[in-house]
């Protein structure tokens, strides 16, 4: 596609959208820190946030000693990947959920006509560095949970197990584009797809093997969140898979989630040739 | 009294409009409450007693939570149009009127929270025992009174938060925090009786007890409620709900003498 405004002398190594997206996410990180004060109280809102959620973790963990076959240390490294891999899909792309809002106030209108993809718009507009007040304490729990169940590690391990998290990562991001896309055809649609994106998340704080064999594989195979923290777990740990899938799916992260990201490029890229603006 | 009439049957008729959110809101809240309750059958897998508790016990009081989510709003943002009206100053015409802010407001919340409690918590419950074993009402009597204390509470609480949008002009971070606190310190998030005890038994104690522990508790008929009985549990209600509209009448009272109307 050729640029609509003449191109910037730029070394052609990053392209063009992730050069965008970093610096509109530097001016609105800029922008959050001329309130010190609000982004303190709200950075502390989201790690209280954290704190109540894992609270709970801890207590059912500590009333049930074993909950599905899993200590309380691995049920932390399950709580960690899923909430480290949530806040950070959340700190990227989480604005996209906004979509209703933007269509309805003709928002969306003003990035179309802007020589920068409205993807990349929409996903930093209101980037707010609070959301690392949730990623940083959960990746603390995610140490401290692989410290105490203490797997054996080797360097291929420990590579294989970052690409894994980083797959998660994507495998979020892409359940949320989606979820966010259904905006583009039901206007209402936000708090329905909450129950997949935060509903997601709050399933996956678990060691999937608590909620039985059918909703395992409803999030392997459908909305692969399986991917996110369980797969990632079994394989950290060394562990058979205890619902009785095949124990090479742990591998198959990556896969998912270039197959995730793709159907959600689909989905937005369907959503915004389906959009008529008003007009107005 | 007839205003308020008036002004509860628009409260309800307004937020009839809602048809799609309150659809997706009975969605999420039954998606939520299947997950919590998963968790705690497996948990009551491994413990069957619990504190007094058996997993019918906690799975019936998940879903007592989630179908009081609509009705309390206990962890959505600030609920009441009025913090948006005292941040833009439109308080100003609230305050003109011949009926008391917090009555008039009250009036209008329990319309909305009728409506919610009919078309969003029911069907939220209804989804609960469709899917899991939920316990049956040991006192229905009881728990009829307690959910109309629990609207009437869910209100005055919120009231009281709005309220401080006098003093703090941005409360978003006062909402936020209360939408973490309110939720664990109410039961919603997790039984109380899952808690150690020390804290659990502080924690019944506290106003946000009595929005989703409580009455569950008095649904459950538990020998836990204050004095062993639903009605110590009402007794505790109503008692919360006397002070905390009290505290709001004394604090609106603070608050319109901080008020400066201009002309214009």
């Amino acid at each position: 596609m050729a640029d609509p405004i003449a191109p910037r002398r730029v070394p052609h190594l990053v392209p063009r959208p992730v050069q965008d997206y970093a610096r509109l996410a530097w001016t609105w990180t800029r922008t959050a820190f001329q309130y010190p004060a609000g982004l303190a109280l709200m950075t502390t809102g989201v790690v209280l946030s954290v704190v109540a959620e894992f609270g709970a973790v801890l207590v059912v963990f500590w009333r049930a000693g074993e909950l599905a076959g899993f200590s309380m240390a691995e049920g932390m490294v399950v709580y960690g990947l899923a909430a480290a891999a949530f806040g950070t899909a959340d700190l990227l792309m989480g604005n996209v959920e906004r979509l209703g809002e933007r269509i309805r106030s003709g928002e969306l209108d003003t990035m179309l006509v802007r020589p920068v993809s409205p993807l990349v718009q929409m996903a930093t507009d209101d980037f707010s560095p609070r959301r690392l007040g949730k990623i940083l304490p959960a990746l603390g729990i995610l140490a401290a949970g692989l410290w105490w169940a203490a797997p054996e590690w080797t360097a291929g391990k420990a590579l294989v197990f970052a690409v894994l998290m980083v797959s998660g990562v994507v495998i979020c991001a892409s359940v949320w584009l989606v979820g966010a896309c259904l905006q583009f055809f039901v206007a209402d649609a936000r708090e329905a797809a909450n129950s997949v994106t935060y509903g997601g998340q709050a399933l996956t704080e678990y060691p999937l093997a608590v909620y039985g064999q059918g909703i395992v594989r409803a999030v392997t195979f459908t909305v692969p969140l399986a991917f996110v923290s369980w797969q990632p777990v079994l394989y950290v740990l060394d562990r058979p898979d205890p619902t009785g899938l095949p124990d090479a799916l742990r591998f198959a992260g990556p896969a998912v989630a270039v197959l995730a990201a793709a159907v959600a490029a689909l989905a937005w890229r369907t959503g915004l040739r389906h959009y008529r603006s008003t007009g107005s | 009294m007839l205003v308020h009439g008036a002004v509860y049957a628009r409260g309800l008729r307004r937020y009839s409009t809602y048809r799609a959110a309150t659809l997706a809101g009975v969605l999420t809240n039954s998606v939520f409450g299947a997950i919590n309750a998963m968790v705690l059958l497996a948990l009551f897998g491994a413990r069957p007693e619990i504190n007094g508790y058996d997993a019918t016990d906690a799975v019936t009081q998940v879903f007592i939570g989630q179908a009081l989510i609509g009705v309390t709003l206990i962890i959505s943002g600030p609920s009441l149009d009025l913090s948006t009206r005292i941040r833009t100053g439109d308080v100003a015409m609230d305050l003109l009127r011949p009926v008391p802010l917090q009555s008039w407001w009250l009036a209008q919340d329990l319309g909305r929270a009728t409506f919610a409690f009919a078309w969003r918590g029911l069907p939220t419950f209804a989804v609960g025992a469709l899917l899991f074993d939920l316990a049956a009402p040991d006192a229905p009597l009881a728990t009829v009174v307690s959910l109309l204390l629990v609207a009437v509470l869910g209100f005055a609480l919120r009231y009281l938060y709005t309220l401080s949008g006098f003093w703090i002009l941005d409360v978003r971070g006062l909402w936020t925090l209360m939408g973490f606190v309110g939720p664990v310190a109410a039961g919603m998030m997790l039984p109380l009786a899952l808690f150690p005890a020390p804290v659990a038994d502080v924690l019944r104690l506290l106003p946000w007890a009595s929005l989703v522990q409580i009455p569950a508790e008095i649904y459950l008929g538990k020998d836990t409620l204050p004095g062993g009985s639903a009605l110590g549990g009402l007794a505790l209600q109503a008692g919360w709900a006397t002070v905390l509209l009290g505290l709001g009448a004394w604090v609106t009272g603070r608050a319109t003498r901080k008020v400066v109307v201009q002309g214009g």
